[in-house]
């Protein structure tokens, strides 16, 4: 029942996403436009700083997440969709996992350009590793949608949801920033320093197991009114 | 509470005019000297911003499953202690770095650590101040979400940089420096009465406020 | 609540006359220019350290006074509210 909820809403959320195109669309283009913005701020004669490659591939994977979420929940709110779901006798955690899931999905399609582009515009050897490289951004982009998602169907109902949403996530989720960007660092060290790498997955699997749970456990006393 | 509050009052006040001249005598640090003082307020603050997390965070555990608007007011109040503490913290502390460590900022675990703590919890008063109705519900999840983080910024933030002097500075101030711990822990002392005082303050404010709520209902019956 | 005001706002008084005072560091055994010190040593220490309880004393005292006129607003609101139901309930 349970994952069946789940795989239902995210093929709902599928389903009126693949009509449009349109967050998916801005969402990626945006995250291009971010990428752009930093390289015109830190390429100096044709030379990116040392490891500013991992930092700028998690800014842009942070900011079009938090823009995603937000796109995303303010269409359900949009067409009351959200209360409907709510009323519906399904398990409310159920809900969260299907709008989780759709997350990581849109997110992970934006890494898939990201990662590519950051290699070609920073020189960036990102693919010396392609597995801890994988495991690093599914990490990270796991526990950074987990609380966003949380965040942004909580204040869905809110005044400034807007600018509420990063104020509120950032803070939260500086742990999955720190050990996204320095295990990417250590990757795109010479040579690769794999162990460093691996420690950070570890933090970041600890960080995804904890904030999923608290979610999952605080998801429905926060959408019931 | 009530009762107690005046009395409590006079005895705070009475010993933080004192803690100075306790200060003053204490033994100097060897390395840092004098600007080493500021140690005596500027941890003690940083004992009541997390007393104030803590009891921030577990009302907001009592209010999201059990709804009483009593744990509410508690959270609230003790959200806002903590920042007033937390910004004392973030002062004194870069005042000390400039002399001791010759910059005003670090990134080691403890500082980084504190920021975010502080941001998580200015976070939760703009979303109780700008978040409409029904935001007291949401700002409780927002207090778990960073009871819960503390221990990953630390220690994220550890293994990212670290310069500050070792926490073991606070249970070894008996055996490295006998004359320090006595004004230590008796200013420890005197902040957490500050803390109570300010924290009952708050709270009645957060009553008064729900009682005139009630009255405004009330009227519009 | 004006007790507490008083007495508070004397000790605030006391206390930075106090810090003041009772801040004089050590002596210093032998003679060294200053240009020879690290940076570090060079910079004074007093005005550092006087700023920082200054602070700490400064923000309490705002942080007090805020409570107390958010809280005179709420009883003042009050007294009026109540004024007026009993107006409202002596001409119904």
């Amino acid at each position: 029942m349970f994952f069946k909820t789940a795989l239902l809403v995210l093929r709902k959320d599928f389903a009126i996403e693949l009509k449009s195109l349109e967050v998916f669309t801005t969402t990626l283009f945006f995250a291009l436009s971010c990428v752009l913005i930093f390289a015109f701020a830190f390429v100096k004669e044709g030379q990116a700083p040392e490891d500013a490659a991992a930092g700028i591939l998690w800014i842009a994977i942070a900011f079009s997440g938090t823009l995603a979420l937000g796109r995303t929940f303010e269409r359900e709110r949009y067409g009351e969709t959200l209360r409907a779901l709510l009323l519906a006798p399904a398990p409310r955690p159920a809900l969260y996992v299907g709008k989780l899931l759709g997350m990581l999905a849109l997110l992970g399609v934006a890494e898939v350009l990201l990662v590519p582009l950051t290699a070609f515009l920073f020189q960036a050897a990102l693919f010396s590793r392609p597995w801890l490289l994988v495991g690093l951004l599914a990490g990270g982009t796991i526990g950074f949608c987990a609380v966003g998602t949380l965040f942004a169907a909580m204040l869905v109902r809110a005044r400034s949801r807007d600018v509420l949403l990063p104020i509120l996530l950032y803070p939260i989720t500086i742990p999955v920033i720190i050990a996204g960007v320095r295990g990417t660092a250590a990757l795109l060290a010479s040579p690769p320093d794999e162990p460093v790498a691996v420690m950070w997955i570890g933090i970041l699997a600890a960080f995804d197991v904890v904030f999923v749970t608290l979610s999952l456990w605080t998801f429905e006393p926060l959408m019931t009114e | 509470m009530r009762r107690f509050f005046t009395p409590l009052a006079v005895l705070t006040a009475l010993m933080l005019a004192y803690a100075p001249v306790l200060i003053a005598n204490a033994p100097f640090e060897s390395t840092m000297g004098l600007i080493q003082k500021i140690f005596y307020f500027h941890v003690p603050s940083w004992f009541a911003m997390f007393t104030g997390v803590f009891i921030c965070g577990i009302a907001s555990v009592v209010y999201l499953f059990k709804g009483r608007p009593q744990t509410d007011r508690l959270a609230v109040a003790a959200a806002e202690v903590a920042v007033v503490f937390g910004l004392i913290g973030l002062v004194t502390g870069p005042l000390w770095a400039r002399k001791s460590w010759g910059v005003w900022w670090q990134w080691d675990a403890h500082l980084t650590m504190a920021l975010i703590v502080e941001l998580i919890f200015v976070g939760y008063l703009l979303l109780r101040a700008y978040g409409g109705p029904g935001s007291e519900k949401l700002s409780a999840a927002v207090a778990i979400f960073g009871m819960a983080n503390v221990p990953f910024v630390y220690v994220s933030a550890n293994i990212w940089r670290t310069v500050h002097p070792p926490t073991s500075v606070v249970p070894e101030l008996g055996r490295t420096a006998p004359g320090m711990a006595g004004p230590f822990w008796y200013c420890v002392l005197a902040f957490m009465l500050l803390f109570t005082l300010l924290f009952s303050a708050r709270t009645h404010l957060e009553r008064r406020r729900a009682e005139l709520d009630e009255l405004y209902l009330d009227e519009e019956e | 609540m004006s007790v507490i005001r008083t007495t508070v706002s004397a000790c605030c008084a006391w206390l930075l006359v106090a810090s003041a005072w009772a801040f004089q560091p050590p002596p210093q055994r032998e003679f060294v220019p200053v240009s020879q010190l690290p940076p570090t040593e060079q910079m004074p220490a007093a005005p550092l350290l006087i700023s920082a309880y200054a602070f700490v004393w400064v923000a309490l005292m705002v942080y007090l006074w805020t409570i107390w006129r958010r809280l005179n607003k709420v009883e003042a609101d009050m007294q009026a509210l109540e004024r007026r139901m009993a107006q409202r309930s002596g001409t119904r």
